[in-house]
């Protein structure tokens, strides 16, 4: 498939091209709802489509007021000092608690492994408007539900897996003669763990915890169900505007959102091909 | 060396075999110590919640709880029978409204009930306003008319204590009146006696044996009470609403009486559990099986239109170089990881009728602006949407299953004379075809779990189980139903991530390609 024998015929020249235009309708269809959000939030006037000053690429149809109403409106501001302090939280939580059992079901023996990992990547599985009615249930039951631990503690459930899966992954390919060797020359578990294993395995680590912030950051049936108005986040504020009456600001919003997608996203791509490389694995 | 040697020692004299048995279990012991703080944590935030949920779809306890003498005096009355149960429940049924009436939990009963029967909600509200206002205050004037004793609580208490046995209705519900007024933060020493304990009182003397008491005050207040003029409770309650005679109302009560149901599973499925057995619902009522039909369905859909938009990018990706296709694997991950909100909210704005794509097809003269395409609010916007939001999940197994297929399987074919598509089809395909399952199925659990999307796009037409278990739990507060229907939409998903185990395995799962 990679390029086209001279010898090709006239409909094998054909279907190439066919081909190349169909994956490209399909990448279109991928992007394009992404991307056109992007010019549609600097948009200057309250519509959701373009409007002809903006088409002219007159500098009068577009405008900041749409961010400039994000940052001074004060549910907007408020969703997301809620957003900034649950999902580090929920990440420290999943990533600490996440590391360290990966560390334990990467050893040679584990009692019940598959069973564990069952019970540890459900989170995941199981869908989330379940988990959502559960945690409600429950989380009523304990007098967590509406609460801020309530929601971190919900968030980092569901951020779990994640990081154990990313975390396995880089130690499957984990070298233990390495440790063997700190032990060998008199380093104790714990040195051994943090100047050894933790630097080895810590794109891992890093990775998996942008997953399981993202998690957080992006879920919002869990917090409909478990949080309280003390709690509402920012994609449950989107929720609302969607649900209710749709405002512009929620452009700006997604616009926003989408550049951190990228940021974690080219953060994740390079750390991979970081610890590919570090584990001795051609990039790619 | 043979087996009847002496065993292998270590140094420290322990045989090799022990000392590696003891090595072995440390290490478990170790891993297992490691894994174990997470293990809590997953099990307290995690899988207690799903439990309790499990639990919640077939618990029933509420009414047992509220009407607990009415459930008992219920068990000798005989359903086959069209007739109002005897006078019996009716007494049990006050006494119970009484307290019930007392601690608010009669309306939560109430709304409970009126799951399985209309009309009972409204019932119990307004039996709860009168319940309080019965007649049975002529028993407790006759009573302190006759010895002003009665109007004292301890009396009550020492006939409670002394007199339980001969007395069994008036010392139960001595008993709760007690942790009634307790709770209200009341001295029951200060409280007038209620009239449901006349009641109790007047009901057990009645039917003790005449002359049956030792206690002279209650001697003299069973004779004395054979003068009284009776009050009819089924009258006083046929009086608030004359539902209250329908025999029907108390089959309802009698079926649901048990601590544990079937009825919320079989509302799930479109039945219900009536006191002739389990009946189909009202014809209007029966959405459940249409409901869970459509999420299927829409799935199926969604999932296929994944199969044929994924497939050729997934072929395209595998087949160019690894330098060209790392930069187009970027059009799959951004979507993969832009919020759900963001997609959801960009396609509630394009699908608008006087959004972009109509703005579009209006200016191409493909379609009228008068007759602008309907495309949000309906199946077709969670078509678009949905499939949109998962066409990544399709695309990365895919391409993974595909990069494992040897390029000269295909020259291979082609060299011995086939053409292209014969040798796709026949050898290239079938080698893919594991991507696709795995891909497949994996959309199809994630799309019959969802729920933002179709309820922001879906409209009425589009919507999925999952929303109307968010309905039962946000605005019906019908939770046993919610239960119930997640716990079904839970099983199903499961068997299919079972399923999805054995094609390619859970520990498979690779997340961003």
């Amino acid at each position: 498939m990679s390029g086209l024998p001279p010898y090709a015929s006239f409909t094998q020249k054909l279907w190439y091209y066919a081909f190349r235009v169909i994956c490209g309708v399909v990448f279109f269809f991928l992007i394009a709802p992404i991307i056109v959000i992007v010019p549609l939030s600097f948009n200057a006037e309250d519509f959701f489509t373009f409007t002809p000053e903006m088409l002219a690429l007159d500098p009068d149809g577009y405008s900041l007021k749409h961010y400039n109403d994000f940052f001074t409106n004060p549910d907007w501001q408020q969703a997301m000092w809620n957003s900034i302090r649950i999902a580090p939280m929920a990440t420290l939580l999943s990533v600490s608690f996440g590391t360290l059992a990966a560390i334990g079901l990467s050893q040679p023996h584990v009692p019940f492994r598959r069973a564990l990992m069952a019970i540890l990547i459900s989170p995941m599985i199981v869908p989330l408007i379940i988990s959502a009615a559960g945690m409600y249930f429950f989380y009523s039951r304990v007098g967590l539900q509406g609460s801020y631990w309530g929601v971190v503690l919900a968030h980092a459930a569901l951020g779990i897996p994640f990081v154990i899966i990313t975390v396995t992954a880089t130690l499957v390919g984990f070298d233990r003669s390495l440790t063997r060797a700190a032990a060998n020359l008199g380093a104790n578990p714990v040195t051994t763990f943090a100047k050894v294993q933790m630097p080895l395995i810590l794109p891992g680590v890093i990775s998996g915890g942008l997953f399981a912030f993202i998690t957080s950051f992006d879920e919002v049936v869990v917090v409909l169900f478990v949080g309280s108005a003390g709690q509402k986040t920012l994609p449950w504020q989107m929720f609302t505007g969607l649900r209710e009456q749709i405002s512009p600001t929620i452009l700006a919003v997604a616009t926003i959102l989408v550049t951190i997608s990228a940021i974690l996203l080219a953060t994740i791509e390079i750390l991979r091909r970081r610890s590919e490389r570090l584990r001795g694995m051609s990039p790619g | 060396m043979t087996a009847t040697d002496s065993p292998v020692l270590t140094a420290d004299g322990t045989p090799l075999k022990a000392s590696l048995r003891r090595a072995l279990r440390r290490e478990k012991a170790r891993a297992f110590l490691l894994v174990s703080p997470l293990l809590l944590f997953v099990l307290m935030t995690f899988i207690a919640p799903i439990a309790d949920m499990l639990f919640r779809s077939v618990e029933n306890g509420i009414v047992h709880d509220t009407i607990p003498r009415t459930v008992q005096a219920l068990r000798n009355w005989d359903p086959g029978e069209s007739e109002v149960p005897g006078d019996d429940v009716f007494e049990a049924f006050y006494t119970d409204m009484v307290f019930a009436v007392e601690r608010k939990s009669h309306t939560r009963l109430g709304s409970r009930l009126n799951y399985e029967r209309t009309g009972l909600a409204s019932l119990f509200r307004k039996s709860g306003r009168r319940v309080g206002t019965f007649d049975t205050k002529d028993y407790a004037d006759a009573f302190n008319m006759l010895d002003p004793a009665w109007n004292d609580p301890a009396t009550w208490d020492m006939l409670a204590e002394s007199e339980a046995a001969s007395l069994p209705h008036t010392a139960s519900a001595y008993a709760t009146w007690l942790g009634v007024v307790l709770a209200d933060g009341g001295d029951p020493l200060e409280e007038e006696p209620w009239d449901v304990l006349y009641a109790a009182l007047y009901s057990d003397l009645m039917q003790a044996p005449a002359g049956g008491f030792e206690n002279p005050l209650l001697d003299d207040a069973q004779s004395a009470a054979t003068g009284f003029e009776p009050v009819s409770l089924r009258e006083q309650f046929g009086a608030i609403d004359e539902d209250w005679l329908d025999p029907q109302v108390w089959r309802t009560i009698q079926t649901y009486a048990a601590r544990y149901t079937p009825g919320y599973f079989l509302n799930s499925v479109d039945l219900k559990l009536t006191a002739d057995g389990v009946q189909y619902r009202d014809e209007g009522d029966r959405i459940y099986i249409l409901l869970f039909g459509r999420t299927l369905y829409m799935s199926l859909v969604i999932t296929i239109s994944c199969i044929l938009l994924g497939y050729p990018v997934a072929f395209l990706l595998a087949n160019l170089p690894l330098r060209t296709a790392n930069i187009l694997m970027i059009l799959v991950l951004l979507p993969f990881w832009t919020s759900l909100l963001v997609r959801t909210s960009s396609w509630k704005v394009l699908l608008q009728q006087q959004g972009v794509i109509n703005d579009i097809l209006v200016a191409l003269r493909i379609v009228d602006d008068a007759s602008r395409l309907v495309l949000i609010n309906n199946q077709t916007g969670t078509i678009i949407a949905m499939t949109h939001i998962l066409l990544p999940f399709m695309i990365l197994p895919l391409y993974s299953v595909m990069k494992t297929i040897p390029p000269a399987y295909v020259r291979a074919a082609k060299s011995l004379g086939a053409t292209d598509w014969t040798a796709f089809w026949r050898v290239y395909f079938p080698n893919s075809v594991p991507g696709i399952g795995a891909g497949s199925v994996l959309v199809f659990i994630l799309a019959i779990g969802y729920y933002i999307t179709p309820e922001l796009v879906g409209g009425t037409r589009g919507v999925f189980i999952s929303n109307r278990i968010a309905y039962h739990i946000s605005s019906s507060l019908n939770w046993g139903l919610a239960a119930a229907l997640g716990t079904i939409l839970l099983f199903a998903v499961l068997i299919l991530y079972w399923t999805y185990d054995k094609i390619v395995g859970i520990d498979n799962v690779k997340l961003g390609g």
